[in-house]
């Protein structure tokens, strides 16, 4: 494969977000909803598709209609495809690598999962048919934070692509996807697990000095209470499968060659979230590649000029309107107006720009790799838009 | 059928709204702006590990409701405490049944088993409805991916368990959420594509999967709009080039901040009323939208609540 990329022991410290996607094979996107985070795992997969030679493989979650047409994804599973070269020069550049793109297709993992480790078909058909399968899946053990790592770790070692950039699914808490290999291991060893399993309806289990079973058998019905049981049942016939995989996916999120990405705007609630996976990155010694800062206000909002001449304006409109309205059509009135409402907007944004400045700031401390994005006048729905925003986080 | 029922006669309000648009603000501020009227209101989150703690400055917030301040009380869902509670008001099972060990099971069970957290959370609400114990209760509900399973669990619990205590309870709990004049959904939307996407879909899914009706939509973060259209005209022709020299002059020094910071917070305005526009064409036009401006002066905390909830009281009317 041309294009060799250095080899972890050249590999110092990456100062951008191109080293940083040269150096690594796995990047992961975290943060909380609505900062851009699809978007911006999209662009930079993008970036890195142009830029490097190889394969890049950009893995959804729950991108925007407009965004998965751009990508060519539209109502498709698990399964990758290409992103057109014919896209690429539409939109004006030749890439030297090729983009790839999934989404992550929850219920499709999961029945994969269950095919892989049940101990033989006629097991694995009971699980997938059993009434429970659906909700119990879709609700347990971090689910779709479980898959999303759970797909990595099935397309890293498929071996298929040089560099895989995953967008999480939008977790109220940092830990919850990074634990979940680990708190999946830890069902399936449990007590609870076998308490579950305690065959229902055994003749050999007094129910009188069984409170649990009498209660529940009340609350929720017996019919209930056995389709759990059995499902359970089955279930564990898995566990040592699940086991060792889940062993292995946390191994692979602290390899060498995976890294995290925290992605984030710097308004108060997501910025403070962000602060949090840092810092718990960190505490379970996961690697920050980098931060990446969605929506920043432009710097002119902050320079102190600015300020002495907002202040002057709200001051004296009025007699700047007098002075200044033969240029805009002789209405005095209007033209104090305008200058009053123009001064004032500015001093408002300024202190969101102050705020934001000091948010920055705080995270700003610890990644190597910090990217800004300043808004853009128009949303990113297609391949030239992300490519506008691959460029901002770039270099 | 124009439905009657001020959104503050409500006696059950579920606030959701796709992540980091405010729902948690809306949902304190809804409920601080009750309180401030005079109802007797309860505040629910139901995120255990949520912060509704932070929008009013207040130390943790527990199952057992606290008073906040006169007639606002607030609690946090508990899976355990809601079915230890669950259990002795309705099943009257004896106290040893309830502890320890066995609890911890259930919790587990209650997570893992389909839809009965949801009854457990909307049976809580249900109930302290039922019982009268407050004028009205807001929920600081599930975000929109979840929502409608949460109001849809009653429902679901009757398809998936045949017999059972748990089963007898969905009935009450139903005819609840389905009393119009007693119980509706807020959703809070940010002008952006995506919350606005997403509310969209959400107002359908509502209507065809639950029966619970939607009260109102929430668009925070509204930025206000800088010029009408002739002082927009006067905008531009003040920031042309060849004026900017005595622009500058009569301001003592260089305008080209304030003037590129001016076409920001248009572009900002147009780009999101478009957005707005696509959520008014989309909805219903007898379903009330309530506007909650951009706060410029602050994050978030008390202050803030406060400033949201007299927002509301406007376009509510009072």
């Amino acid at each position: 494969m041309a294009g060799r990329r250095p080899s972890p022991a050249e590999e110092g410290k990456a100062t951008s977000l191109e080293q940083l996607l040269a150096t690594r094979e796995i990047v992961i996107a975290c943060g909380s909803g609505g900062v851009g985070k699809t978007t911006t795992a999209a662009a930079a997969g993008a970036m890195a598709a142009i830029k490097h030679d190889g394969k890049v493989l950009v893995l959804t979650v729950d991108p925007a209609k407009r965004l998965a047409n751009a990508l060519g994804l539209s109502g498709f599973g698990n399964v990758a495809k290409r992103v057109p070269t014919q896209a690429f020069v539409d939109a004006g550049v030749a890439p030297r690598g090729q983009l790839w793109a999934a989404m992550l297709d929850t219920k499709q993992s999961w029945d994969n999962l269950v095919l892989r480790h049940a101990p033989d078909e006629g097991t694995a058909r009971r699980i997938l048919d059993n009434p429970l399968y659906q909700n119990i899946t879709g609700r347990f053990v971090q689910s779709h934070e479980y898959i999303a790592m759970e797909r990595l770790y099935e397309l890293h070692t498929d071996g298929d692509y040089d560099l895989i950039v995953v967008d999480t699914p939008p977790t109220r808490n940092a830990i919850d996807f990074l634990e979940a290999p680990q708190r999946m291991e830890d069902f399936f060893k449990s007590r609870l697990l076998r308490m579950l399993t305690v065959p229902y309806r055994s003749r050999l289990v007094n129910f009188a000095s069984k409170p649990f079973y009498t209660v529940a058998d009340r609350i929720l019905g017996s019919q209930f209470l056995e389709q759990i049981a059995e499902f359970f049942i089955l279930f564990q016939t898995m566990g040592p499968g699940f086991i060792e995989r889940a062993e292995a996916v946390t191994r692979l999120l602290h390899d060498r060659r995976t890294t995290f990405v925290v992605v984030t705007t710097l308004e108060a609630a997501p910025a403070h979230e962000a602060e949090y996976f840092v810092d718990v990155l960190a505490r379970m010694q996961f690697h920050l590649g980098a931060v990446v800062l969605n929506k920043v206000l432009p710097a002119y909002l902050r320079a102190e000029a600015g300020t002495v001449i907002a202040e002057h304006l709200v001051a004296d409109a009025a007699s700047l309107g007098k002075e200044l309205a033969d240029l805009a059509g002789g209405d005095e009135a209007q033209v104090e107006r305008v200058l009053q409402e123009v001064a004032e907007s500015f001093l408002r944004f300024q202190v969101v720009a102050q705020r934001e400045a000091d948010e920055q700031a705080s995270l700003g401390r610890i990644p190597d790799v910090v990217a800004t994005v300043p808004y853009f006048d128009t949303d990113i729905y297609d391949l030239a838009g992300l490519l506008r925003l691959g460029e901002e986080i770039w270099s | 059928m124009s439905d009657l029922v001020g959104l503050l006669d409500h006696r059950l309000l579920f606030v959701t709204g796709k992540g980091g648009v405010g729902k948690t603000t809306v949902s304190a501020a809804l409920a601080l702006l009750a309180s401030q009227q005079g109802k007797r209101t309860l505040v629910c989150e139901v995120d255990a590990k949520g912060n509704l703690a932070d929008f009013y400055e207040t130390g943790p917030i527990n199952y057992k409701a606290r008073e906040l301040s006169p007639g606002l009380f607030a609690m946090a869902m508990d899976t355990e405490q809601s079915l230890d509670e669950y259990l002795k008001l309705f099943l009257r099972i004896p106290v040893m049944a309830r502890l320890g060990p066995v609890a911890r099971m259930f919790d587990f069970v209650a997570t893992a088993a389909p839809g009965v957290k949801e009854i457990l959370t909307v049976g809580k609400l249900a109930y302290e409805v039922r019982e009268r114990h407050y004028d009205m209760v807001v929920v600081d509900a599930s975000p929109t991916g979840h929502i409608v399973g949460q109001l849809a669990a009653p429902q679901a619990i009757n398809n998936l368990v045949q017999v059972g205590l748990v089963r007898s309870q969905t009935g009450w709990m139903l005819d609840i959420l389905s009393d119009h004049r007693c119980t509706g959904l807020v959703i809070v939307a940010t002008p952006e594509e995506m919350p606005v996407n997403e509310t969209i879909e959400l107002t359908g899914r509502v209507a065809n999967e639950t029966t619970v009706k939607l009260a109102a939509i929430v668009v925070n973060r509204v930025l206000p709009e800088l010029f009408g259209r002739s002082e927009e005209e006067v905008f531009d022709r003040l920031a042309e080039p060849e004026n900017r020299a005595r622009l500058d002059a009569a301001s003592g020094g260089s305008t080209t901040a304030l003037i590129d910071a001016a076409r920001l917070a248009v572009t900002l305005r147009r780009t999101r009323a478009t957005h707005l526009d696509r959520l008014r064409a989309a909805v219903d036009p007898s379903l009330p939208l309530l506007y909650v401006p951009y706060l410029f002066a602050r994050a978030h905390g008390l202050r803030s609540t406060r400033q949201v909830a007299e927002a509301l009281g406007a376009e509510l009317g009072f």
